[in-house]
Protein backbone atom coordinates (compact mmCIF):
# COMPACT_ATOMS: atom_id res chain seq x y z
CA UNK A 1 0.00 0.00 0.00
CA UNK A 2 1.34 3.10 -1.05
CA UNK A 3 1.92 5.79 1.74
CA UNK A 4 -0.40 7.90 2.62
CA UNK A 5 0.52 12.03 1.95
CA UNK A 6 -0.37 13.37 5.65
CA UNK A 7 0.71 17.15 4.57
CA UNK A 8 -2.54 19.41 5.05
CA UNK A 9 -3.58 20.92 2.13
CA UNK A 10 -5.54 24.19 1.28
CA UNK A 11 -9.48 23.03 0.39
CA UNK A 12 -10.39 23.47 -3.35
CA UNK A 13 -13.28 25.41 -4.25
CA UNK A 14 -16.00 23.18 -5.57
CA UNK A 15 -16.61 22.50 -9.18
CA UNK A 16 -20.09 21.06 -10.54
CA UNK A 17 -22.80 19.94 -7.56
CA UNK A 18 -24.11 17.33 -10.67
CA UNK A 19 -21.23 17.02 -13.43
CA UNK A 20 -23.66 15.43 -15.78
CA UNK A 21 -26.43 17.94 -15.54
CA UNK A 22 -24.23 20.79 -15.42
CA UNK A 23 -21.88 20.06 -18.28
CA UNK A 24 -24.40 19.71 -20.47
CA UNK A 25 -26.37 22.49 -19.38
CA UNK A 26 -22.87 24.66 -19.72
CA UNK A 27 -22.21 22.99 -22.97
CA UNK A 28 -25.78 23.70 -24.30
CA UNK A 29 -25.22 27.65 -23.55
CA UNK A 30 -21.75 27.84 -25.14
CA UNK A 31 -23.56 25.53 -28.25
CA UNK A 32 -26.77 28.46 -28.49
CA UNK A 33 -23.78 31.01 -28.20
CA UNK A 34 -21.52 29.74 -31.07
CA UNK A 35 -24.76 29.06 -33.06
CA UNK A 36 -26.03 32.14 -32.44
CA UNK A 37 -23.63 34.87 -32.26
CA UNK A 38 -24.21 38.11 -30.12
CA UNK A 39 -27.16 36.32 -28.62
CA UNK A 40 -26.95 36.42 -24.73
CA UNK A 41 -27.03 32.81 -22.96
CA UNK A 42 -27.44 32.62 -19.31
CA UNK A 43 -25.31 29.72 -17.76
CA UNK A 44 -26.43 28.15 -14.56
CA UNK A 45 -23.03 28.78 -11.86
CA UNK A 46 -24.70 27.98 -8.92
CA UNK A 47 -22.52 25.62 -7.14
CA UNK A 48 -19.66 27.56 -8.31
CA UNK A 49 -19.66 30.37 -6.21
CA UNK A 50 -16.53 29.69 -4.10
CA UNK A 51 -14.48 29.31 -7.96
CA UNK A 52 -11.38 31.57 -8.13
CA UNK A 53 -12.30 33.03 -10.81
CA UNK A 54 -15.48 34.12 -12.67
CA UNK A 55 -18.37 31.47 -12.38
CA UNK A 56 -19.25 31.22 -15.43
CA UNK A 57 -15.58 31.39 -17.34
CA UNK A 58 -14.85 28.21 -15.36
CA UNK A 59 -18.18 26.22 -15.93
CA UNK A 60 -17.46 26.30 -19.40
CA UNK A 61 -13.54 25.20 -18.79
CA UNK A 62 -15.39 22.63 -16.15
CA UNK A 63 -17.78 21.18 -19.19
CA UNK A 64 -15.89 21.29 -21.88
CA UNK A 65 -12.02 20.81 -20.85
CA UNK A 66 -10.37 17.47 -19.63
CA UNK A 67 -7.07 15.57 -20.03
CA UNK A 68 -7.16 15.60 -23.92
CA UNK A 69 -7.61 19.69 -24.20
CA UNK A 70 -4.22 21.56 -23.60
CA UNK A 71 -5.44 24.48 -21.25
CA UNK A 72 -3.75 27.98 -21.60
CA UNK A 73 -4.30 30.35 -18.32
CA UNK A 74 -3.49 34.58 -19.29
CA UNK A 75 -0.60 35.66 -17.23
CA UNK A 76 -3.36 37.51 -14.99
CA UNK A 77 -5.33 34.27 -14.07
CA UNK A 78 -2.46 32.33 -13.79
CA UNK A 79 -0.91 34.76 -11.24
CA UNK A 80 -3.83 34.38 -9.30
CA UNK A 81 -4.06 32.36 -6.03
CA UNK A 82 -5.58 29.37 -6.51
CA UNK A 83 -6.76 29.61 -10.26
CA UNK A 84 -4.29 27.28 -11.68
CA UNK A 85 -4.95 24.81 -9.16
CA UNK A 86 -8.79 25.32 -9.40
CA UNK A 87 -9.18 24.24 -12.89
CA UNK A 88 -6.52 21.55 -13.06
CA UNK A 89 -8.21 19.69 -10.43
CA UNK A 90 -12.03 19.90 -11.36
CA UNK A 91 -11.10 19.70 -15.37
CA UNK A 92 -7.89 17.20 -15.76
CA UNK A 93 -6.58 19.52 -18.39
CA UNK A 94 -2.95 19.88 -19.20
CA UNK A 95 -1.52 23.80 -18.56
CA UNK A 96 0.24 25.02 -21.35
CA UNK A 97 2.35 28.14 -21.03
CA UNK A 98 2.39 28.55 -24.85
CA UNK A 99 -0.88 30.11 -26.11
CA UNK A 100 -0.25 28.61 -29.24
CA UNK A 101 -0.87 24.98 -28.18
CA UNK A 102 -3.43 25.80 -26.52
CA UNK A 103 -7.31 23.76 -27.40
CA UNK A 104 -8.56 26.20 -25.00
CA UNK A 105 -7.33 29.30 -22.97
CA UNK A 106 -9.02 31.89 -20.44
CA UNK A 107 -8.22 35.37 -19.93
CA UNK A 108 -9.34 38.12 -18.46
CA UNK A 109 -10.27 41.27 -20.91
CA UNK A 110 -9.52 43.79 -18.24
CA UNK A 111 -6.18 42.52 -17.12
CA UNK A 112 -4.45 41.13 -20.00
CA UNK A 113 -3.52 42.02 -23.71
CA UNK A 114 -5.70 40.57 -26.15
CA UNK A 115 -3.71 38.96 -29.32
CA UNK A 116 -5.71 36.61 -30.87
CA UNK A 117 -3.04 35.95 -33.02
CA UNK A 118 -0.74 34.53 -31.15
CA UNK A 119 -3.08 31.24 -29.88
CA UNK A 120 -3.56 28.15 -31.91
CA UNK A 121 -5.33 29.11 -35.65
CA UNK A 122 -5.52 25.37 -36.94
CA UNK A 123 -4.38 24.62 -39.56
CA UNK A 124 -5.68 23.99 -43.97
CA UNK A 125 -6.70 20.39 -43.20
CA UNK A 126 -7.84 20.76 -39.55
CA UNK A 127 -9.12 23.99 -38.96
CA UNK A 128 -10.73 22.84 -35.92
CA UNK A 129 -7.31 22.09 -34.30
CA UNK A 130 -7.22 25.53 -33.12
CA UNK A 131 -7.74 27.58 -29.38
CA UNK A 132 -11.45 28.63 -28.19
CA UNK A 133 -10.24 31.60 -26.22
CA UNK A 134 -13.43 32.48 -23.07
CA UNK A 135 -12.59 35.98 -22.21
CA UNK A 136 -13.85 37.15 -18.80
CA UNK A 137 -15.49 40.13 -19.01
CA UNK A 138 -17.49 42.55 -16.30
CA UNK A 139 -20.57 42.67 -19.00
CA UNK A 140 -21.98 41.65 -22.52
CA UNK A 141 -24.64 44.30 -21.94
CA UNK A 142 -23.02 47.43 -21.64
CA UNK A 143 -19.75 48.70 -23.99
CA UNK A 144 -19.36 49.79 -27.16
CA UNK A 145 -21.77 48.24 -29.66
CA UNK A 146 -20.20 45.86 -32.36
CA UNK A 147 -22.12 45.31 -35.45
CA UNK A 148 -21.82 41.80 -36.86
CA UNK A 149 -23.07 39.81 -39.20
CA UNK A 150 -22.51 36.17 -40.64
CA UNK A 151 -23.80 32.41 -40.14
CA UNK A 152 -26.35 31.82 -37.36
CA UNK A 153 -27.54 35.47 -37.61
CA UNK A 154 -30.55 36.82 -39.26
CA UNK A 155 -29.35 39.77 -41.13
CA UNK A 156 -27.17 41.75 -38.70
CA UNK A 157 -26.78 41.59 -34.63
CA UNK A 158 -25.58 43.72 -32.14
CA UNK A 159 -22.18 42.56 -30.01
CA UNK A 160 -21.48 44.49 -26.45
CA UNK A 161 -18.77 43.68 -24.50
CA UNK A 162 -17.02 45.44 -21.63
CA UNK A 163 -13.95 46.05 -21.99
CA UNK A 164 -12.66 44.89 -25.49
CA UNK A 165 -9.42 46.42 -26.56
CA UNK A 166 -9.11 49.74 -28.88
CA UNK A 167 -8.14 47.50 -31.82
CA UNK A 168 -10.09 44.44 -31.40
CA UNK A 169 -12.38 45.19 -34.74
CA UNK A 170 -8.73 45.19 -36.82
CA UNK A 171 -7.81 41.81 -34.72
CA UNK A 172 -11.12 40.33 -35.54
CA UNK A 173 -10.77 41.52 -39.21
CA UNK A 174 -7.19 39.85 -39.23
CA UNK A 175 -8.54 36.64 -37.53
CA UNK A 176 -11.65 36.98 -40.01
CA UNK A 177 -9.63 36.78 -43.12
CA UNK A 178 -7.84 33.68 -42.49
CA UNK A 179 -10.57 31.96 -42.81
CA UNK A 180 -11.25 28.88 -42.20
CA UNK A 181 -8.49 29.20 -39.68
CA UNK A 182 -8.92 31.16 -37.00
CA UNK A 183 -9.92 31.30 -33.11
CA UNK A 184 -13.68 31.48 -31.40
CA UNK A 185 -14.35 33.59 -28.64
CA UNK A 186 -16.87 32.86 -25.94
CA UNK A 187 -17.22 36.38 -23.61
CA UNK A 188 -17.91 35.14 -20.28
CA UNK A 189 -19.52 37.94 -17.91
CA UNK A 190 -21.26 36.73 -14.19
CA UNK A 191 -24.19 34.92 -15.46
CA UNK A 192 -24.29 35.21 -19.06
CA UNK A 193 -22.08 34.17 -22.09
CA UNK A 194 -21.98 35.58 -25.56
CA UNK A 195 -20.18 34.22 -28.91
CA UNK A 196 -18.01 35.09 -31.25
CA UNK A 197 -17.16 32.43 -33.80
CA UNK A 198 -14.37 32.73 -36.51
CA UNK A 199 -17.24 32.82 -39.34
CA UNK A 200 -18.32 36.07 -37.70
CA UNK A 201 -17.66 39.48 -39.47
CA UNK A 202 -17.67 42.82 -37.64
CA UNK A 203 -19.64 45.04 -39.96
CA UNK A 204 -19.37 48.22 -38.04
CA UNK A 205 -18.64 49.87 -34.67
CA UNK A 206 -21.31 52.23 -33.23
CA UNK A 207 -19.99 54.27 -29.81
CA UNK B 1 -38.83 1.91 -14.32
CA UNK B 2 -39.44 4.01 -11.40
CA UNK B 3 -41.66 6.49 -13.41
CA UNK B 4 -40.69 10.11 -12.66
CA UNK B 5 -37.03 9.50 -11.71
CA UNK B 6 -35.45 12.90 -13.46
CA UNK B 7 -32.55 12.35 -15.92
CA UNK B 8 -29.51 12.37 -13.21
CA UNK B 9 -29.77 8.49 -12.96
CA UNK B 10 -29.37 8.49 -16.89
CA UNK B 11 -27.89 4.80 -18.22
CA UNK B 12 -26.08 5.89 -15.16
CA UNK B 13 -28.00 3.41 -12.59
CA UNK B 14 -25.88 -0.16 -13.61
CA UNK B 15 -22.66 1.29 -14.57
CA UNK B 16 -19.58 1.98 -12.10
CA UNK B 17 -17.84 4.49 -11.54
CA UNK B 18 -14.83 4.07 -14.60
CA UNK B 19 -17.92 3.44 -17.14
CA UNK B 20 -19.45 6.87 -15.63
CA UNK B 21 -16.46 8.59 -16.43
CA UNK B 22 -15.60 7.30 -19.55
CA UNK B 23 -19.44 8.25 -21.08
CA UNK B 24 -18.88 12.01 -19.58
CA UNK B 25 -15.76 12.04 -21.14
CA UNK B 26 -17.22 11.01 -24.77
CA UNK B 27 -20.38 13.50 -24.62
CA UNK B 28 -17.14 16.12 -23.88
CA UNK B 29 -15.36 15.13 -26.79
CA UNK B 30 -18.68 14.92 -29.29
CA UNK B 31 -19.54 18.23 -27.41
CA UNK B 32 -16.59 20.14 -28.33
CA UNK B 33 -16.38 18.83 -31.74
CA UNK B 34 -20.09 20.38 -32.40
CA UNK B 35 -18.62 24.04 -31.16
CA UNK B 36 -15.98 23.79 -33.61
CA UNK B 37 -18.61 22.30 -36.85
CA UNK B 38 -20.58 25.18 -36.05
CA UNK B 39 -17.63 27.88 -36.16
CA UNK B 40 -16.15 26.49 -39.39
CA UNK B 41 -19.90 26.00 -41.26
CA UNK B 42 -19.95 22.79 -43.80
CA UNK B 43 -16.59 21.53 -42.41
CA UNK B 44 -16.05 18.32 -41.18
CA UNK B 45 -14.51 17.78 -37.59
CA UNK B 46 -13.25 14.36 -36.89
CA UNK B 47 -13.75 13.20 -33.52
CA UNK B 48 -13.17 9.52 -32.02
CA UNK B 49 -16.17 7.56 -32.28
CA UNK B 50 -16.88 5.25 -29.17
CA UNK B 51 -19.09 2.07 -28.78
CA UNK B 52 -22.49 2.34 -29.27
CA UNK B 53 -25.33 -0.15 -28.52
CA UNK B 54 -26.47 -0.92 -31.99
CA UNK B 55 -24.51 -1.23 -35.15
CA UNK B 56 -22.96 1.19 -37.30
CA UNK B 57 -25.21 1.82 -40.12
CA UNK B 58 -28.09 2.25 -37.72
CA UNK B 59 -27.78 6.05 -36.72
CA UNK B 60 -25.00 5.73 -34.45
CA UNK B 61 -23.59 9.50 -35.26
CA UNK B 62 -26.74 11.11 -34.73
CA UNK B 63 -27.45 9.25 -31.93
CA UNK B 64 -24.14 10.37 -30.59
CA UNK B 65 -24.81 13.91 -31.50
CA UNK B 66 -28.41 13.88 -29.87
CA UNK B 67 -26.77 12.13 -26.70
CA UNK B 68 -24.61 14.86 -26.19
CA UNK B 69 -26.57 17.92 -26.63
CA UNK B 70 -29.95 16.00 -25.04
CA UNK B 71 -30.50 17.68 -21.75
CA UNK B 72 -33.58 17.00 -19.29
CA UNK B 73 -36.05 19.86 -20.56
CA UNK B 74 -36.05 18.63 -24.32
CA UNK B 75 -38.47 17.29 -25.89
CA UNK B 76 -37.31 14.85 -28.51
CA UNK B 77 -38.89 13.47 -31.94
CA UNK B 78 -37.01 10.54 -34.22
CA UNK B 79 -38.09 9.97 -37.93
CA UNK B 80 -37.10 7.56 -40.53
CA UNK B 81 -37.69 8.43 -43.79
CA UNK B 82 -40.27 10.93 -42.91
CA UNK B 83 -41.85 8.54 -40.76
CA UNK B 84 -42.31 8.35 -36.75
CA UNK B 85 -43.16 4.22 -36.90
CA UNK B 86 -40.32 2.68 -38.78
CA UNK B 87 -38.24 0.25 -36.86
CA UNK B 88 -34.88 2.17 -36.69
CA UNK B 89 -37.00 5.47 -35.47
CA UNK B 90 -39.00 3.47 -32.57
CA UNK B 91 -36.08 2.05 -31.14
CA UNK B 92 -33.79 4.97 -31.56
CA UNK B 93 -36.92 6.81 -29.71
CA UNK B 94 -37.21 4.13 -27.19
CA UNK B 95 -33.19 4.42 -26.69
CA UNK B 96 -33.52 7.86 -25.38
CA UNK B 97 -36.64 7.18 -23.44
CA UNK B 98 -35.42 4.50 -21.42
CA UNK B 99 -31.46 5.84 -20.88
CA UNK B 100 -32.13 9.73 -20.82
CA UNK B 101 -36.00 9.11 -19.35
CA UNK B 102 -36.29 12.57 -21.73
CA UNK B 103 -39.68 13.65 -23.11
CA UNK B 104 -40.70 12.02 -26.79
CA UNK B 105 -43.17 13.11 -29.39
CA UNK B 106 -43.94 12.33 -32.63
CA UNK B 107 -45.14 15.83 -33.29
CA UNK B 108 -42.75 17.97 -35.11
CA UNK B 109 -43.82 21.33 -33.71
CA UNK B 110 -43.27 20.01 -29.94
CA UNK B 111 -40.10 18.98 -30.50
CA UNK B 112 -36.58 20.68 -29.25
CA UNK B 113 -34.31 18.27 -30.45
CA UNK B 114 -35.16 16.14 -33.97
CA UNK B 115 -32.99 13.31 -35.27
CA UNK B 116 -33.49 12.66 -38.33
CA UNK B 117 -32.57 9.81 -41.23
CA UNK B 118 -33.51 10.96 -44.75
CA UNK B 119 -35.62 13.45 -44.31
CA UNK B 120 -36.04 17.16 -43.48
CA UNK B 121 -39.79 17.74 -41.68
CA UNK B 122 -42.12 19.73 -43.86
CA UNK B 123 -43.55 21.97 -40.96
CA UNK B 124 -40.93 24.81 -41.17
CA UNK B 125 -38.57 24.53 -38.42
CA UNK B 126 -38.22 27.10 -35.37
CA UNK B 127 -35.23 28.62 -33.78
CA UNK B 128 -35.96 26.59 -30.82
CA UNK B 129 -35.29 23.37 -32.58
CA UNK B 130 -31.87 21.63 -33.19
CA UNK B 131 -32.26 18.88 -36.13
CA UNK B 132 -29.64 16.00 -36.06
CA UNK B 133 -29.08 14.15 -39.02
CA UNK B 134 -27.57 10.64 -39.43
CA UNK B 135 -24.81 10.37 -41.41
CA UNK B 136 -23.56 7.24 -43.93
CA UNK B 137 -21.26 8.57 -46.06
CA UNK B 138 -20.04 12.46 -45.11
CA UNK B 139 -17.48 13.37 -47.43
CA UNK B 140 -19.36 14.46 -50.69
CA UNK B 141 -16.10 13.94 -52.91
CA UNK B 142 -15.44 10.46 -51.45
CA UNK B 143 -17.23 8.66 -54.77
CA UNK B 144 -14.94 10.90 -56.84
CA UNK B 145 -11.63 10.74 -55.04
CA UNK B 146 -11.32 7.58 -52.23
CA UNK B 147 -8.04 8.77 -50.74
CA UNK B 148 -8.73 11.00 -47.39
CA UNK B 149 -5.79 12.42 -47.97
CA UNK B 150 -6.53 13.81 -50.88
CA UNK B 151 -10.54 15.19 -50.13
CA UNK B 152 -8.74 17.12 -47.17
CA UNK B 153 -6.63 18.63 -49.17
CA UNK B 154 -9.13 19.32 -52.10
CA UNK B 155 -11.41 20.84 -48.82
CA UNK B 156 -8.68 23.05 -48.00
CA UNK B 157 -8.04 24.03 -51.50
CA UNK B 158 -11.54 24.61 -52.09
CA UNK B 159 -10.83 22.65 -55.15
CA UNK B 160 -14.14 21.53 -55.92
CA UNK B 161 -13.68 21.17 -59.69
CA UNK B 162 -14.52 17.05 -59.82
CA UNK B 163 -17.70 18.18 -58.36
CA UNK B 164 -19.13 19.85 -60.84
CA UNK B 165 -17.38 17.64 -63.45
CA UNK B 166 -19.22 14.74 -62.00
CA UNK B 167 -22.85 16.58 -62.44
CA UNK B 168 -21.40 17.76 -65.65
CA UNK B 169 -21.23 14.05 -66.69
CA UNK B 170 -25.06 13.77 -65.39
CA UNK B 171 -26.37 15.83 -67.83
CA UNK B 172 -23.97 14.73 -70.28
CA UNK B 173 -25.39 11.16 -70.16
CA UNK B 174 -29.02 12.13 -68.77
CA UNK B 175 -29.37 15.33 -70.37
CA UNK B 176 -30.01 17.17 -66.85
CA UNK B 177 -28.45 16.42 -63.18
CA UNK B 178 -29.50 12.82 -62.51
CA UNK B 179 -28.28 13.15 -59.03
CA UNK B 180 -31.65 12.86 -56.96
CA UNK B 181 -30.59 12.42 -53.12
CA UNK B 182 -27.71 13.47 -51.42
CA UNK B 183 -27.54 15.99 -53.98
CA UNK B 184 -24.07 18.72 -52.80
CA UNK B 185 -24.50 21.86 -51.43
CA UNK B 186 -21.95 24.60 -50.61
CA UNK B 187 -22.39 26.08 -47.46
CA UNK B 188 -21.75 29.87 -46.29
CA UNK B 189 -19.66 30.19 -49.70
CA UNK B 190 -17.24 27.72 -48.20
CA UNK B 191 -17.11 23.92 -47.86
CA UNK B 192 -18.75 21.37 -50.22
CA UNK B 193 -21.22 19.61 -48.14
CA UNK B 194 -23.18 15.88 -48.40
CA UNK B 195 -26.67 16.72 -46.83
CA UNK B 196 -27.17 12.93 -45.72
CA UNK B 197 -29.08 10.73 -48.20
CA UNK B 198 -32.34 13.34 -48.04
CA UNK B 199 -33.87 14.11 -51.38
CA UNK B 200 -32.56 17.38 -53.34
CA UNK B 201 -36.89 18.23 -52.78
CA UNK B 202 -35.50 19.15 -49.22
CA UNK B 203 -32.10 21.15 -49.72
CA UNK B 204 -34.12 24.47 -50.06
CA UNK B 205 -34.89 23.79 -46.45
CA UNK B 206 -31.54 23.88 -45.82
CA UNK B 207 -31.35 26.93 -46.54
CA UNK B 208 -31.52 30.16 -44.37
CA UNK B 209 -33.07 27.63 -41.83
CA UNK B 210 -33.96 29.17 -38.33
CA UNK B 211 -32.87 25.97 -36.72
CA UNK B 212 -29.57 24.64 -36.00
CA UNK B 213 -28.70 21.89 -38.08
CA UNK B 214 -26.40 19.10 -36.74
CA UNK B 215 -24.72 16.16 -38.62
CA UNK B 216 -23.39 12.89 -36.97
CA UNK B 217 -21.24 10.00 -39.36
CA UNK B 218 -21.09 7.26 -36.64
CA UNK B 219 -18.97 4.62 -38.93
CA UNK B 220 -16.46 7.49 -40.44
CA UNK B 221 -16.09 9.93 -37.28
CA UNK B 222 -16.99 12.90 -38.45
CA UNK B 223 -19.09 15.68 -36.72
CA UNK B 224 -20.60 19.06 -39.07
CA UNK B 225 -23.17 21.43 -38.90
CA UNK B 226 -25.27 23.93 -40.33
CA UNK B 227 -25.65 27.68 -38.07
CA UNK B 228 -28.92 28.84 -38.09
CA UNK B 229 -29.73 31.40 -40.78
CA UNK B 230 -26.77 30.12 -42.97
CA UNK B 231 -26.55 30.13 -47.23
CA UNK B 232 -26.77 27.17 -48.57
CA UNK B 233 -26.88 26.54 -52.05
CA UNK B 234 -27.43 23.17 -53.88
CA UNK B 235 -24.56 23.46 -56.61
CA UNK B 236 -25.76 23.31 -60.03
CA UNK B 237 -24.88 25.29 -63.55
CA UNK B 238 -25.87 28.61 -65.17
CA UNK B 239 -27.76 26.98 -67.96
CA UNK B 240 -29.14 23.68 -65.70
CA UNK B 241 -29.72 25.58 -62.42
CA UNK B 242 -31.11 23.55 -59.72
CA UNK B 243 -34.55 22.04 -59.70
CA UNK B 244 -36.87 20.55 -56.90
CA UNK B 245 -38.19 17.55 -57.44
CA UNK B 246 -42.22 17.93 -57.98
CA UNK B 247 -45.04 15.22 -57.88
CA UNK B 248 -47.55 15.86 -60.50
CA UNK B 249 -50.36 14.10 -58.06
CA UNK B 250 -50.97 15.16 -54.51
CA UNK B 251 -51.03 12.90 -51.69
CA UNK B 252 -54.01 10.74 -51.56
CA UNK B 253 -55.01 10.86 -47.95
CA UNK B 254 -54.71 14.45 -47.16
CA UNK B 255 -54.19 15.92 -50.25
CA UNK B 256 -50.84 18.16 -50.08
CA UNK B 257 -49.34 19.00 -52.86
CA UNK B 258 -46.21 20.27 -51.81
CA UNK B 259 -45.32 17.52 -50.25
CA UNK B 260 -42.33 14.78 -50.67
CA UNK B 261 -44.65 12.10 -51.36
CA UNK B 262 -43.55 7.75 -51.07
CA UNK B 263 -45.35 5.62 -53.63
CA UNK B 264 -47.53 2.94 -51.84
CA UNK B 265 -48.37 -0.27 -53.87
CA UNK B 266 -51.75 -1.06 -52.85
CA UNK B 267 -52.86 -4.28 -54.66
CA UNK B 268 -51.27 -6.86 -57.20
CA UNK B 269 -53.53 -5.66 -59.74
CA UNK B 270 -50.84 -2.47 -60.53
CA UNK B 271 -52.82 -0.59 -57.82
CA UNK B 272 -51.00 2.39 -56.43
CA UNK B 273 -50.68 5.77 -54.30
CA UNK B 274 -49.24 8.75 -53.66
CA UNK B 275 -48.80 9.74 -49.66
CA UNK B 276 -46.88 11.84 -47.98
CA UNK B 277 -43.25 10.49 -46.68
CA UNK B 278 -43.47 12.61 -43.42
CA UNK B 279 -46.04 10.94 -41.58
CA UNK B 280 -46.70 13.47 -38.70
CA UNK B 281 -47.51 16.29 -41.55
CA UNK B 282 -49.80 14.11 -43.01
CA UNK B 283 -51.65 13.37 -39.79
CA UNK B 284 -51.99 17.01 -38.73
CA UNK B 285 -53.38 18.17 -42.31
CA UNK B 286 -55.84 15.71 -41.81
CA UNK B 287 -56.62 16.58 -38.52
CA UNK B 288 -57.33 19.92 -39.63
CA UNK B 289 -59.80 18.42 -42.18
CA UNK B 290 -57.86 18.00 -45.49
CA UNK B 291 -58.43 14.89 -47.50
CA UNK B 292 -57.47 13.56 -50.46
CA UNK B 293 -59.15 11.02 -52.99
CA UNK B 294 -58.20 7.98 -51.09
CA UNK B 295 -58.60 9.10 -47.61
CA UNK B 296 -61.70 6.67 -46.31
CA UNK B 297 -64.73 8.29 -45.75
CA UNK B 298 -65.17 7.05 -42.08
CA UNK B 299 -62.50 5.17 -40.62
CA UNK B 300 -63.97 1.66 -39.50
CA UNK B 301 -62.00 0.52 -36.22
CA UNK B 302 -61.34 -3.49 -37.15
CA UNK B 303 -63.71 -4.53 -34.07
CA UNK B 304 -66.73 -2.48 -34.86
CA UNK B 305 -66.76 -3.63 -38.49
CA UNK B 306 -66.28 -7.11 -36.90
CA UNK B 307 -69.25 -6.38 -34.99
CA UNK B 308 -71.36 -4.63 -37.71
CA UNK B 309 -70.42 -8.33 -39.29
CA UNK B 310 -71.81 -10.31 -36.21
CA UNK B 311 -74.95 -8.10 -36.44
CA UNK B 312 -75.50 -8.61 -40.21
CA UNK B 313 -75.68 -11.99 -39.21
Amino acid sequence: MPEMNTQPRPLLAAGFADPVFDSQSAFRAAMEALARPGRIRPVGTASLADAPLLPSAAALVLALCDFETPLHLSAHLGGQSGVAEYLRFHSDAPLVPEPSRAAFAVLDLEQDRLDLEGFAQGTPEYPDRSTTIIACCASVETGAALTIAGPGIAGVASLRVAGLPADFAAQWAANRAGFPLGVDVLFAAPGTIVGLPRSARIIGETG
Amino acid sequence: MTGNTPMADYNFAYLDEQTKRMIEQTKRMIRRAILKAIAVPGYQVPFASREMPMPYGWGTGGVQVTAAILGPDDVLKVIDQGADDTTNAVSIRAFFARTARVAVTTATADATIIQTRHRIPEATLTADQVLVYQVPIPEPLRFLEPRETETRTMHALSEYGLMHVKLYEDIARHGHIATAYAYPVQVAGRYVMDPSPIPKFDNPKMDDCPALQLFGAGREKRIYAIPPHTRVVSLDFEDHPFERNRFDVPCALCGATDSYLDEVVTDDQGGRMHVCSDTDHCESRRAKGHRGTMLADEPVHPADRRSKLEAAE
